[in-house]
Formats: structure tokens, sequence, C-alpha cells
């Protein structure tokens, strides 16, 4: 009897000191721009579970996911790369990589993370295991004239495609052999602000600051060049100011339509997937920054640039039109679904909280403390093509 | 034309706390919010040296046609602008 107790408690014991089992399909993090500090949350609980710091400056600053969901690689603005271990809540290991960057991308096999960088423009190629740097692709479009490298997407076959902001082109990197990369260029069209890939991963979109319209690259048939689709949406007007780029990472692809933000307008674009034809806009409170499908495409959010910045409308796909219009707090600056959708958490920055909405009901099911939220990134994009 | 005299109208200590979270914030999603530059260039004060305060003021208050820069009047006055660029050339407040 005294042994069967002693062994039960050695048991006991054991089970205690071990490492908490557990999966990670519903974790993320949310950073916290002005502290450099992570927290993470669990989006079943809808609680943080652990904050973490010293990550630099971190504005603007995106995540990606290894393929297990099990480490984060967090980009931040002043060129840092780290790699955070989700489930023991503690960075692996950070690299300064550049002096000025702007997010990056994981490959289709997982091995490779890539970072875009402003200064010095161009991408790096990181090992996702080491971070031990594999290869770099200078933005150099022509002889000493390096560009900023913006909307960084992965494709198939351990690829990734991007946009030169000054160089007006779409480049087209494979990393098969990770230290040779080889590179194709593709005339995009004048100053190309961000870009996407469908979740299919067949087009590369890369929307125009400089002209009205959307430069496409089919990645199926590079050969064929890109083309520009979405000309002159906002013909025979004044040219607008924008107050902050619109982003198109978070982008909607819904019901055989994607939704896109006008440059500087208060609308949303309607484009037919089949014919990348303009089939309607939307008129929207400010001039759009995020357009986000909800994981099932019945719903698309959308935030707004400064000064319209506490506003969120929802546009109900089936009726293409706004059917919920509300300021939920101020500085809205990022939205992230739950992995199906039944709640979305967007983060007020100037509020420092993230607030979690129920997306039937539209009521307030929650909040957390945060320092100055900014993207909020769920382990869930792990799975999919472009996030 | 936009005004260079600074100090003649400093903003009160309450707009002036708007404005360094405007600079911070705002144009700082363009231009990084410590300042280092992003989309936009650098508004250090060593980036910003050579530059005429006039012409920086301007830049804010009427934007910069042919680039991304809007003009951001209808959020705050000349004398803003000015007090905001006198700010940039001298280490901006946190």
């Amino acid at each position: 009897m005294r042994l069967v107790l002693s062994l039960f408690l050695v048991l006991f014991l054991a089970a205690c000191a071990g490492p908490q089992v557990r999966g990670t399909g519903d974790l993320g993090l949310i950073i916290e721009r002005a502290s450099g500090h992570v927290t993470l949350v669990d989006t079943t609980t809808r609680q943080p579970y652990a904050r973490i710091g010293g990550l630099g400056d971190l504005s603007h600053a995106s995540a990606v996911y290894s393929r297990d969901g099990r480490y984060a690689f967090v980009f931040g603005r002043d060129g840092g790369l780290t790699k955070i271990d989700m489930l023991e809540a503690k960075v692996v290991k950070r690299v300064i990589q550049s002096g000025n960057a702007i997010g990056g991308s994981i490959s289709q096999d997982g091995r490779i993370v890539v970072a875009q960088n402003y200064t010095p423009g161009g991408i790096k190629a990181f090992d996702a295991a080491t971070l031990e740097l594999l290869s770099e692709v200078p933005a150099e479009y022509a002889p000493g004239k390096f560009s900023k490298v913006v909307g960084l997407a992965d494709s198939s076959g351990n690829k990734f495609a991007y946009a030169l902001f000054e160089g007006g082109e779409i480049w087209v990197s494979d990393f098969s052999h990770p230290k040779q990369p080889t590179t194709q260029r593709f005339t995009a069209g004048s100053q190309p602000y961000d870009g996407l890939v469908t979740p299919d991963g067949r087009y590369f979109l890369a929307g125009l600051f400089g002209e009205d319209g959307v430069a496409m690259l089919d990645l199926w048939q590079p050969e064929k060049g890109a083309r520009k689709i979405l000309e002159n949406y906002g013909r025979g007007q004044e040219k607008l100011p924008v107050f902050k780029m619109p982003h198109l990472r978070g982008w909607s692809v819904a019901q055989g339509k994607a939704y896109l933000p006008a440059i500087g307008r208060h609308e949303v674009l309607v484009v037919d997937v089949a014919t990348w034809k303009e089939v309607g806009r939307i008129p929207v409170r400010g001039q759009p920054v995020f357009v986000m499908a909800r994981p099932d495409g019945r719903q698309i959010w959308v935030n707004f640039a400064f000064p319209d910045n506490g506003k969120m409308d929802v546009i109900d796909t089936l009726a293409g039109k706004v059917v919920h219009a509300f300021e939920p707090g101020k500085g809205i600056l990022h939205m992230e679904f739950a992995p199906r959708g039944e709640n979305v958490w967007l983060s007020a920055r100037d509020d420092n909280k993230v607030l979690i909405y129920d997306t039937t009901s539209f009521a307030r099911i929650g909040e957390i403390a945060a320092d100055n939220p900014s993207g909020i990134f769920f382990t869930t994009r792990a799975a999919r093509i472009g996030f | 034309m936009v005004s260079t005299a600074t100090g003649a109208s400093e903003p009160d200590a309450v707009r002036q706390k708007e404005l360094v979270r405007l600079v911070r914030q705002d144009c700082g999603s363009c231009h990084g919010m410590t300042l280092q530059g992003g989309l936009g260039p650098a508004l250090l004060p060593a980036s910003l040296r050579d530059k005429p305060a006039e012409g920086l003021a301007a830049t804010i208050y009427y934007g910069r046609p042919g680039t991304p820069m809007p003009p951001w009047k209808q959020f705050m006055s000349e004398a803003e602008a000015d007090w905001i660029v006198q700010k940039l050339m001298s280490g901006f407040p946190q």
C-alpha cells in the first residue's frame, strides 16, 4: 500500500513538473508597437497568457508562423527579426537583419523566412530553424539605384513575389536553391505601395499609388507579364490626399469577388475575380486601410485612415452594402478574425486595448489590455497562402 | 506663404501633446514612429539639417504633389506646422 501511494505521488509530481501538453491552433500574438512588447493570447479563452519584451521598434511590425504554429517570426521596423516560441512563451532567437524593414513572409515548405526591407532596399532569406542568413536579393532596379520593397508574398514552389516602390516593378524570386535565388522582373506601374497574393497563390496584385490601377501578375503564367486592372478608377476626379497607405495584405476574396480599398476615396472597389473587371463600389465612411473578409466570406470588415480611424464599417457580401457601422474605439489599426470567424479582434491603439466583437450580433464580448496595440496575428495564418 | 516665425504663437501645452501624438502616430505610419523613415524619408534632426524650415513647413501644410505626402492643413494651422518643423529639427519630443 505504501509503495503504491509513493508511486502515485511520484507520478502526480511528474505530471505537475512536466510541460503542459496543448496544441497551437488557437494561439496568437498582439504587437504592442510603442513598447517593443508582444502579448500572447489564447483565442479560445479570449485571454492573454504571456507578455514578451525587448523586441525593439515594433511600429508597423508583422508576424508569420511556422507551419506547426509553434513559432512566430516577428518583423520589426528597425530590421529586427525575432523568433518566438508560442508554447514556452519566450524568444528563441533574435537578429537585426537590416536598418529599416517592412514585414516578411515564410516559404511554402516552412524552411525559409524572408524579410522585406526599405533600407537597404531588397529582401533577405533566413533559415527558419536558425535565422542564419541564406541569401539576399538587393532591389537594384537600375545601376546603383535601390528601391524600397513592398507587398512581399509567398507563392508555391518557395517563390516570393514583391513590388518595388521606386522601381515600379514586380519581382518574383525563386528560392528552390535557397543560397542561389533566381529573380524574374516585370513592369508594374508607378509607385506600387503594397501587394498581395490570392488565396490560391495564383495571382499577385500590386496596388499602385502613382497612378489609378492595380498591377496583376499571373504566377501560373508569368511569361505573359504583368497587366493593369482597375485602370482609371478615379478618372476625371481630383487626386485625393491619402493620410495612410491602404494595406492589401489582409485582403478579401469572397463569393468570387475581390474587395479592395480605393486609394484616397471613401470607397471599397468590388472586382469580379473571373474577369478582373470592376463590378461595383461600396461607399464607406473614410479612406479604407484594411478591407478584410471574415473567413467564410459573408462579411467584409473595413477600417480607416486618420482622421476616421475610430470607425469600422461592416459590409454584407450578399447585400453588397454596409450593414453595420460603429465606433469601437480610438485608433483602430488592425483586425484579426478567429479561425472560423465567429469573433473578430480589433486593436484600439489610443485606448490601449484590443476589443473582441461577436461577428453575428456585433456585441462586444471582451477586451484585452495592451500598450498601443497594432497588428494582431493568429497562428491559423500558418496554413494560409499569403499570410 | 508659411511664416517662419518661431515662438510667436506657440501652441498651448494640450495642443502640443496632440501634435506630438499626431506626428509620432499618424505621420509615423509613413515616416516611422521613431521618425527614422519608412515609405517616407527620415525626419530626424540630422536628416533635416540642410533643409530650409520654411520649405519643410510648407510640405507639411500643403503636401508635396507627385509624392504620397498629403497636405495636413485641415488638421493644423500654419503656425502649428512651423512649430512641428522647429521641434523636428531640434529633436522631437516623445
